[in-house]
């Protein structure tokens, strides 16, 4: 009886909505004008998978996108855990400066973000032109624009994961370590042969999280780029965002939000199963 | 000999100390220097705006703040922030509540996987088909669209951040309560919900920022009347000219109550995590 509101309210607000979108997802359907949906069975999967170049590139940009936040974001979030895990005065007060920045409003740090990169009066250009690297365009150049985008997510979630892998490294016990710096093991042995796979499991919980939001990633692209220059940046939630709402296209962009469902779903389930095997 | 020996020892670990925290320190300024930029663009004029190099140092103005409450209807668009927000944090605990006790008391794994499987569906899958329902409808830009789909924020995040609180509650203590004939429902609404009240705190804050945070939903479903902050201090930025003072202010302004709110939670917020990732 206690979980009953509970089910009927997400059957009502997410499992209906859901079944409604598979449906639209077999309908010609603009959401403009007069026409009336018109069923087509699968044929908008057909168009996505065979005939869209625009899908396939959404595809591999949400992938480079992807991969490139996540793999930084573990080696840094794990340095500075390493860093982190000792006995730290006001180690509460750095723990929690270090959520600022995955709890403050992202379209309103996107805006920042945007400012910081702005060719003309950014901070960034001037900081980099200090060390010694000429003046870029960050977000109107065609192959800096993701890694651009991705550092804004680097830095909102690296301290995500330095914070789970240091409730991760507290649960390591402290005896085999002593022992291996006895027997004279250098700290990137201990790193190497002791921590890393003791810490497996939490890694892999690390990266499942950040990978699963990464593929969702919306506010941030959306506010910075809208997907530009061009489609540059344009990743699959994006391309169905501007499918339903710029072109009114919603049985096609119905079709590409499954897509990303499936995306999600599948590589979720790889490192699911990846994790079973490592405990 | 041995004396002079002992002092080595002893300055190299206060070196070594030393060396740490200026490691410590300069891995932070990195994450706090966004937060900086932000509030220090707000405090500039626009000719400072617009220095090059930029400014660090400078006469600081609150022109820009006095800019955004007289331009821009920012009052009524917090207002709405707070309406929804609120109204879907509360909504999101009344459901919640008793799903997260039931799932820990009776252990329903079931259920708790189909929340965690919800969590990982994209909100534009949910976003679609609420669209074309609530044109149907006439609910677009209203209180009630924006609510419903803020929902779909609030309920799973209760449930998934309740379950752990209510585990770690005494069952003799409900067993107690049983005995002295206290209903099931009597016995959850006087003894399990305030004993779990330091949890139900942390969650509600967090729903009220996730809500408050949220774009995508209001984006579509809000329009003149309903308009949120985050979507607000977007259209700022569809002017050819953008006022990066009023912009940086207004985003400051958004950002704040987000900060104080992360402070008062921290502590279940590191637990929380660390639970979620041992876990899993």
């Amino acid at each position: 009886m206690f979980p009953a509101p509970a089910v009927l309210a997400l059957a009502g607000i997410m499992v209906f909505p859901s079944l409604f979108n598979i449906y639209m997802s077999l309908h010609e359907w603009f959401a403009t004008g007069n026409t009336q949906p018109k069923y087509i069975g699968l044929r908008n999967f057909g168009d996505l998978l065979l005939r869209d170049a625009h899908f396939v590139d959404a595809l591999w940009r949400t992938l480079y996108f992807t991969v490139f936040a996540v793999v930084v974001e573990l080696i840094l979030g794990l340095a500075i855990a390493l860093l982190l895990n000792r006995e730290l005065a006001g180690h509460r007060v750095i723990r929690t400066l270090f959520m600022l920045p995955m709890m403050a409003t992202p379209t309103a740090m996107a805006l920042i973000w945007v400012l910081m990169y702005n060719p003309n009066l950014g901070v960034l250009n001037y900081l980099l032109e200090l060390v010694g690297v000429p003046p870029q365009e960050w977000l109107a150049n065609l192959y800096l624009v993701i890694p651009a985008l991705a550092a804004v997510d680097i830095w909102q979630y690296t301290p995500f994961v330095t914070l789970i892998l240091l409730a991760g490294l507290a649960t390591i016990p402290a005896e085999p370590l002593e022992s291996a710096r006895i027997d004279g093991a250098t700290p990137w042995q201990v790193l190497w042969h002791i921590i890393l796979p003791l810490l497996r499991p939490t890694l892999v919980v690390a990266s499942l999280f950040r990978i699963i939001d990464t593929l969702k990633t919306f506010d941030t692209i959306y506010v910075m780029t809208a997907g530009g220059p061009g489609r540059a940046s344009q990743t699959i939630n994006l391309f169905a965002f501007q499918t339903a709402f710029e072109y009114f296209h919603v049985g096609y962009a119905a079709a590409i939000s499954l897509a990303l469902i499936v995306l999600v779903f599948a590589v979720s389930g790889v490192l699911i199963r990846f994790r079973r095997q490592a405990e | 000999m041995t004396d002079l020996a002992h002092g080595g020892w002893r300055w190299r670990r206060v070196a070594a100390r030393i060396g740490l925290y200026t490691g410590v320190v300069l891995v932070i300024c990195p994450f706090m220097f966004i937060f900086l930029w932000m509030v220090l663009s707000s405090l500039k004029t626009n000719v400072q705006q617009t220095a090059w190099p930029p400014l660090f140092v400078f006469r600081p103005t609150l022109s820009n703040y006095a800019l955004v409450f007289a331009r821009v209807p920012f009052v009524s668009y917090a207002v709405n922030s707070v309406v929804v927000s609120v109204s879907a944090t509360l909504l999101g605990l009344l459901v919640g509540l008793p799903a997260a006790y039931s799932i820990a008391r009776w252990k329903q794994s079931r259920l708790a996987i189909a929340i965690l499987t919800a969590r990982m569906v994209p909100w534009i899958s949910f976003l679609l088909p609420w669209y074309l329902l609530f044109t149907q409808a006439r609910l677009i830009d209203t209180y009630w669209a924006l609510i419903l789909t803020h929902l779909i924020i609030t309920i799973p995040m209760t449930i998934w951040l309740m379950i752990a609180f209510f585990e770690d509650l005494p069952r003799e203590l409900e067993d107690a309560a049983f005995i002295d004939g206290c209903s099931r429902l009597g016995m959850f609404v006087r003894v399990c919900l305030p004993l779990a009240a330091p949890g139900i705190v942390a969650s509600a804050i967090l729903c009220l920022i996730y809500s408050w945070n949220n774009f995508i939903f209001a984006l579509i479903l809000a329009g003149r009347k309903t308009m949120t902050l985050p979507v607000s201090v977007y259209s700022f930025m569809s002017f050819n000219e953008v006022n990066w003072g009023g912009v940086t202010a207004a985003a400051t302004l958004i950002v704040l109550p987000v900060l104080i709110l992360t402070f008062a939670i921290q502590r279940y917020l590191i637990k929380g995590l660390a639970l979620g990732g041992v876990k899993g």
